[in-house]
């Protein structure tokens, strides 16, 4: 029993943690150029 | 990224434009790297996903100035207006948000609802479902609004839609579970009715990913009309000026190449204006003093001064557009098929809830018990199916078509198309090419064709452009010209290895036949004969048209003995000399014996037509009217995209068929489970994810329903 009350908090915000990740990434605009970020990938960086 | 610093403490101006011709990670680096080489602009951003180039540059810097630079990078590039009020984008984007926040809870209450099923009670049991409860509440709260918000529009018009039955199952269950919560009983509901929000919310994030995918193809394709024009004041001094602060008696100056931004009346200079936007065909159109012009057209040959008559709303394209919209208000009355099923599935699930209620109180049970009995059959009969099946079925089939070319703009889209019975076909660009084609080019010699191709890629004139594509699908490379230049009205003229060469009007006689130019090197010249030609599988499509049952029809504007060869070559009905309005009444007569007509236009003239069939499709080549009007916009040459479609949309409709089947199949088994009470949170969560994964695992079975 005070092992849930230690564990089950930190499990919640392990959770809340990859939400508020998905959530910056949206509004960072990670999303909105999906095909061209996999393109991104293969152009050789001159400079 | 490639980026410049800024200069001085300039503040940068942002400019965006369409690019169709982006398709490869080489052309992304090209531009981006390119661009920032031009001086004053400061980075280059595509995005490949929308063919749109953001740049950021100098204010000095006008975006004609831009379009140029993309264009000696080798891609057609037009300006485009930025748009930051996209309602849609934002719904899909809340929508993404609720589906995040609801998987989030989904995952932890079920963690929790485990540990009771696997046998927690007494204290640890009332604190596991306090826990739930304290996720679920403000999950319920945020997820469930785009819900309870068309559920609420809906009621409120003394309606119901699917929303209906989701939103009260969703409250009633929840509140139920809070209850049980407060009160220490044995259930509570709180993972199914957020596990029943996931799922949901999951059919709505696809059906929106779907048409806001479709729609920024089309947005890339269209050819907008100019962001704004060169404009000259009394003094002759020039100055850019945005389309949207134009004011009619402005004079504005217009490059060849470029398009107008407002209708007016030329007042000074001769030119050729290239109107496909309108009527979708590309031979350029005369303009001299004292013609009115619209926004839109390009010009060709020269520059022109034009006196601004109107602009914004008031341009008669911005007409046009708006009376597509009524006619396309028919079609909006469309009810989709998983709203046609709503109608009778929400007052079903209602009567079966109440009549368990209901019949378990005359049974001696009490309010409590059967109120519980009463929210475990709304929430094993909630409508995953219909909610996540139909769009899962849409995106996977629209997916698949865009892979081979057609660009479907909404779901409703592929349920109408797969009920048409009827076609009817356009001529002039839809079975024809729409633009001219060389006739033949054997009459040039090899050294001849780098010199006609440089010539060719130096002028915008769409004789110039259909020579620098046949000659580039030859694979000819561009020989070296000096001293390009082009003489407005008059052709391209360079020097080559010291002798002169040039493209351009032919002598007054060859003008008379039709299409032509000619090629003139040193005092040799070469007539060049353009032609606009069937579609290379024009003829097949018509007969995989007439295979799928459609009778297809060829409707066209033009003279009854143009059509001869092409009736005969396809070997169906044709139809001349048909103004838009007898499209239009063609179409009206056969709806009214009952036909359901797909229409497949290009021009202007086919848009009201387009507006009007039960469905409709037109090429990428189409004036933006009808590309913006039809139903799918298919890319490319070939025809054969349309008979794919017919064959793809039918499958899906099969398919989701399929699905509802399955759906109520699932409902005959679980609801009597749930009337007899014997449903536990533990059978209603194994039960949903079932009937979910089943649907959606069919409806990737369309993944190669454009094959």
């Amino acid at each position: 029993m005070t092992g849930l009350t230690l564990l089950i908090p930190i499990a919640l915000l392990l959770g809340l943690l990859g939400l508020g990740a998905f959530f910056w990434a949206l509004r960072s605009g990670q999303f909105e150029d999906t095909d061209g970020a996999a393109m991104r990938i293969l152009i050789d960086e001159e400079d | 990224m490639a980026s410049q610093p800024l200069p001085s403490g300039l503040e940068p101006a942002e400019s965006l434009f369409a690019v169709p011709g982006l398709h490869c990670a080489s052309c992304l680096a090209k531009i981006e790297n390119g661009l920032v080489t031009t001086p004053g602009i400061l980075s280059a951003r595509v995005n490949m996903a929308a063919r749109q180039v953001a740049v950021r540059h100098a204010p000095s810097l006008a975006p004609p100035d831009i379009q140029q630079a993309i264009q000696t990078l080798g891609f057609e590039a037009e300006p485009m207006a930025w748009d930051d009020g996209n309602v849609a984008d934002r719904e899909q984007r809340a929508l993404i948000r609720a589906l995040a926040v609801a998987g989030f809870a989904a995952m932890n209450i079920m963690l929790l609802s485990v540990s009771i099923w696997s046998g927690a009670d007494g204290a640890t049991r009332t604190m596991f479902h306090w826990l739930s409860a304290l996720i679920a509440l403000p999950t319920v709260a945020y997820a469930g609004q785009p819900f309870f918000r068309s559920a609420w529009a809906a009621l409120r018009q003394r309606r119901t839609n699917m929303d209906v039955p989701i939103s009260i199952g969703v409250l009633l269950t929840t509140a139920m579970s809070l209850y049980e919560t407060i009160t220490g009983g044995d259930h509570a509901w709180f993972d199914g009715a957020v596990m029943l929000l996931f799922f949901l919310l999951a059919g709505r994030a696809l059906d929106a990913a779907m048409r806001g995918r479709a729609r920024a193809g089309v947005a890339a394709l269209l050819r907008q009309t100019a962001a704004g024009a060169l404009v000259v004041n009394a003094s002759g001094r020039s100055k850019w000026i945005a389309a949207g602060d134009l004011r009619p008696g402005m004079t504005m100056l217009v490059a060849a190449g470029e398009r107008l931004a407002a209708d007016g009346t030329v007042i000074e200079g001769e030119s050729g204006l290239d109107v496909a936007f309108l009527t979708g065909e590309s031979a350029p159109v005369p303009a001299r003093a004292g013609d009115s012009v619209h926004a839109g057209a390009l010009n060709v040959v020269a520059p022109l001064l034009v006196q601004v008559t109107a602009s914004g709303p008031d341009t008669a394209i911005a007409d046009i557009a708006r009376l597509m919209e009524q006619a396309a208000q028919g079609k909006s009355r469309y009810v989709r098929m998983a709203d046609q099923a709503a109608r009778y599935y929400a007052p079903a699930v209602h009567l079966l809830a109440a009549v368990a209620f209901a019949g378990w109180l005359a049974a001696g049970a009490g309010v409590h018990q059967a109120l519980l009995i009463a929210v475990a059959v709304l929430l094993i009969t909630c409508p995953c199916a219909l909610g996540l099946a139909v769009p899962a079925a849409q995106i996977v089939a629209c997916g698949a078509l865009m892979r081979r070319g057609v660009l479907v703009k909404d779901g409703s889209a592929m349920e109408r198309l797969a009920e048409v019975n009827r076609a009817i076909l356009d001529k002039t660009g839809t079975l024809t090419l729409g633009r001219p084609v060389p006739v033949d080019l054997s009459a040039l010699g090899a050294e001849d064709r780098p010199v006609l191709l440089a010539l060719a890629r130096a002028s915008r004139h769409p004789l110039s452009v259909a020579l620098r594509q046949a000659l580039e699908h030859e694979g000819v490379q561009p020989a070296t010209l000096t001293g390009l230049h082009e003489v407005p009205g008059e052709g391209v003229f360079a020097d080559h290895h010291g002798a002169p060469v040039s493209l351009g009007r032919p002598g007054k006689i060859v003008e008379l036949c039709g299409m032509a130019s000619a090629y003139r090197a040193g005092d040799r010249a070469v007539h060049l004969r353009f032609t606009d030609t069937l579609r290379p599988d024009a003829r097949e499509t018509v007969a995989a048209l007439a295979d799928l049952g459609l009778q297809p029809m060829i409707a066209s504007g033009d003279r009854p003995e143009a059509l001869e060869e092409i009736a005969r070559a396809t070997g169906v009905t044709t139809v001349g000399r048909l103004r838009p309005a007898d499209k239009l009444a063609l179409i009206e007569r056969l709806k009214a014996r009952g036909e359901k007509v797909l229409m497949v236009g290009d021009g202007l003239n086919d848009a009201p037509a387009l507006a009007a069939g039960h469905a409709s499709m037109a090429p990428a080549s189409a004036s933006d009217a009808s590309q913006l009007t039809a139903d799918m916009v298919f890319l490319g040459d070939r025809l054969a995209p349309v008979a794919l479609a017919v064959r793809a949309a039918r499958r899906t409709v099969r398919i989701v068929k399929q699905n509802f089947a399955l759906a109520i199949g699932y409902n005959i088994l679980a609801v009597p489970l749930a009337i007899a009470g014997k449903v536990t949170p533990l059978v209603a969560a194994i039960a949903m994810s079932t009937s979910s994964i089943i649907v959606v695992a069919n409806a990737l079975r369309l993944r190669n329903a454009a094959e």
